[in-house]
């Protein structure tokens, strides 16, 4: 099962080393995880998406990530209502003028951005949920993708509590 | 005022209330040496690195105070890793405070440079990396505090040499704040009440010791418990005089060279309770099987241990400090009529302890190991603290050495290290002068860490070590003629090696006993000796340590003397 874990930390570094090495250590899958500045200019955020057998993993990885000294609280996002939005930049190439037109209708399709424009590529910026990145790339797969760059979920609860207010 | 990053780590050591470093100089720590050398700070040069960290093990494993030692750079604070992985699994409270190249240099691949914190994060607590001497008093501050609250643990400090040299206006902070981490941790009382309803409803219970009681303080609420209920006792080999071992309900220890009695009362019992223990897979056998027709009751400081290996019918997390005072005092007021209660269990499990005692073999023209620790135990009194090294010899001293206080028998479990025994011994003796220590050791182990025979003649450290001699890896060699047909592969050791001329080199002086009419004599000169003595004992290759449960084996399949099975 997927599941979505926001973890505050010190802004000190190695913690997200610290942070990684455990998951990789105990032997848990971890497929997305990002870091970012917070309200807080000596909390870090991190997002992880793991992937775990059971309740009884899950609990072992937050249990023992909790146990890091630099980790200040860890939440399972998946407990209560959240939103969770990736942001991709995807790199294309096309040869002719028809090409290019038709790429700028399906990012108009899609609500993605072009922030680039070169004479045989251009790059759009897509941001929405998980899925509606996939579906976009599924699309593009008709074209040849020259790179992609994902960030991974960023995810927020839904309402006013905070993840700084809730309980581990 | 105005000192240097060396001088400010010296004031914190004062502070923190440390007694003795154990350590080794080299180029990134010259400063704080020198320091160390002004201020007159009591020091313990080792021969090794190795020796220095489990020297602070020892020490703070007998007094429950952190124990701190020093190393260089690269090479130095390498040679100290193995004994970092040590203390960790068996939750030792450590400070390594250890030298890097200097600020600039590093990520260079400078001369002796090692990115430690980098190779110390899955065996340490905590660690740092200070670059900015500004950070030096609230992280030592922090490093002690950490090590030892909590479930206590090493925690390395790795310090650039330019930073023993900058000045700083030192104040040694008073309290630390840290927003990840408390160090207290206070549970539910409901739980406590949980598992005394347990207690209440059960006829076939046990108590299950671990570490964990002995390195919180809390064996007096344990003796409490146990006394007021007759419950009867068994530990695993850290648990080793959380309840002394001469108590009448004490089963012995459990596990893997446990008791029969012991472990055939885990496969029986209706109700185990089990104190500060993580059910390591020595203790365990197959834990799918573990205590199969008991409710589990796990007491635990570490969320983590609960659930991680057995599933807890009822946990109690929080630290023993607060639960075990709490639990003796519900069954203190409580009306459950326990001993009454429990009777026909404990005859039972005593009637196993009585009739499947651990195997004493008595030779005729030899010296059998388990008489040999049977005679040094009532040779000794109840104050002495045994250290183990790793290997046949450990076991047959948990079986056989009644000990009879906390902090009285010190190994290493978790990790098993072969080496740690004589160094450990070392700081034993200096953090308990008074008492003595006693290092019981193999042929095997001693070599692994013999330079420390050097460092206890210099400085007069009287430990008195027995090495069970029989040329061979002995555990080792139990296995290979238990389950690999005889073939001794490199378990052979070289007949003849005479340990007590490797001791006397160094200035301790030697003994050897061979046969058993000459035992008593010898034990009693090396016991004569003022200072540190070594004793050689030879005993037979081919000895066994029983009972014995395979590995994954459940623990009433246990192999018995003379190879029979349950």
């Amino acid at each position: 099962m997927r599941q979505h874990l926001a973890l505050l930390v010190d802004n000190k570094p190695g913690v997200l080393t610290h942070v990684a090495g455990l998951i990789s250590r105990r032997g848990i899958n971890i497929e997305a995880i990002n870091a970012g500045y917070t309200e807080d200019a000596d909390i870090t955020r991190i997002n992880i998406i793991v992937e775990v057998k059971d309740h009884w993993e899950l609990d072992q990885a937050v249990n023992q990530l909790a146990k890091l000294i630099n980790v200040i609280k860890i939440v399972i996002l998946d407990d209560k209502p959240f939103v969770s939005y990736d942001l991709a930049l995807i790199k294309i190439r096309y040869i002719t003028a028809k090409d290019r037109i038709e790429l700028s209708n399906l990012a108009e399709l899609f609500h993605a951005k072009i922030v680039d424009v070169d004479k045989q590529s251009l790059i759009f910026r897509l941001a929405g949920r998980e899925d509606h990145i996939d579906a976009m790339l599924n699309m593009l797969q008709y074209y040849e993708i020259l790179e992609i760059a994902r960030t991974g979920s960023i995810s927020l609860s839904r309402g006013k509590d905070a993840v700084k207010h809730m309980e581990t | 005022m105005n000192i240097n990053g060396a001088q400010a780590i010296i004031e914190c050591l004062k502070k923190e209330g440390v007694s003795v470093v154990f350590g080794y100089p080299g180029g990134t720590v010259l400063t704080l040496y020198d320091e160390l050398y002004k201020a007159e700070f009591p020091h313990i040069l080792t021969g090794h690195e190795q020796g220095a960290i489990h020297a602070a093990d020892g020490y703070a494993r007998a007094t429950g105070k952190t124990g701190v030692c020093f190393a260089t750079s690269g090479p130095g604070v390498c040679n100290m890793v193995t004994g970092i992985a040590t203390a960790n699994m068996d939750s030792v409270p450590l400070v390594i405070i250890s030298g890097q190249v200097t600020t600039s240099l590093i990520g260079r691949d400078s001369f002796q440079e090692a990115d430690i914190s980098g190779i110390t994060t899955p065996i340490t607590k905590h660690n740092y990396l200070i670059k900015d001497v500004e950070e030096l008093p609230h992280i030592l501050k922090e490093a002690f505090y950490i090590a030892s609250t909590g479930r206590p643990g090493p925690v390395l400090i790795d310090i650039a040499k330019d930073v023993f040299d900058a000045t700083l206006n030192f104040k040694y902070p008073k309290t630390v704040h840290l927003r990840g981490y408390s160090g207290r941790y206070i549970g539910q009382e409901d739980h406590v009440t949980q598992a005394v309803e347990a207690l209440a409803a059960a006829h076939k219970p046990l108590l299950l010791a671990g570490g964990g009681v002995i390195l919180s303080n809390t064996s007096g609420y344990l003796r409490s418990f146990v006394e007021k209920t007759q419950i009867p006792v068994i530990t695993t080999l850290m648990g080793k005089g959380a309840v002394p071992d001469s108590y009448a309900n004490h089963l012995g220890m459990v596990g893997m060279h446990g008791s029969y009695a012991a472990n055939m009362a885990v496969m029986e019992c209706d109700l185990l309770l089990a104190i500060g223990s993580r059910f390591d897979d020595r203790v365990t056998g197959d834990a799918e099987n573990f205590a199969p027709n008991a409710r589990i009751v796990h007491f635990d400081i570490d969320k983590v241990e609960i659930n991680k290996i057995v599933h807890a019918d009822i946990s109690v997390g929080g630290d023993l400090r607060w639960s075990l005072p709490l639990l003796a005092n519900q069954v203190q007021q409580g009306r459950t009529p326990y001993k009454k209660q429990y009777q026909e269990w404990r005859n039972h499990v005593l009637a196993m302890k009585k009739d499947h005692p651990f195997a004493c073999r008595h030779l005729e023209n030899q010296i059998s190991p388990e008489v040999l620790i049977k005679k040094l135990n009532q040779r000794l009194d109840d104050d002495t603290i045994v250290v183990t090294d790793v290997g046949q010899h450990q076991m047959w001293a948990a079986q056989f050495y009644d000990t009879e206080k906390p902090r009285h028998f010190i190994t290493s479990g978790g990790l098993g290290t072969m080496g740690y025994g004589l160094p450990a011994a070392m700081g034993a003796k200096l953090a308990c002068p008074g008492q003595t220590v006693l290092l019981l050791s193999g042929d095997g182990s001693i070599m692994m860490n013999c330079q420390e025979f050097a460092t206890l003649a210099d400085n007069g450290i009287a430990v008195k070590t027995v090495v069970l001699c029989n040329s061979v890896l002995g555990m080792v060699n139990q296995w290979q003629r238990m389950f690999y047909h005889r073939r001794y592969a490199a378990s052979l050791l070289k007949k003849g090696n005479r340990i007590p001329a490797i001791s006397e080199a160094m200035g301790v002086p030697g003994f050897t006993a061979t046969t058993p009419d000459t035992l008593d004599e010898a034990i009693e000169k090396f016991l004569s000796v003022p200072g540190p003595a070594l004793l050689e004992v030879r005993i037979p290759a081919d000895e066994n340590v029983y009972p014995m449960v395979p590995g994954g084996k459940r623990l009433n399949e246990m192999i018995l003397e003379g190879g029979s099975r349950t």
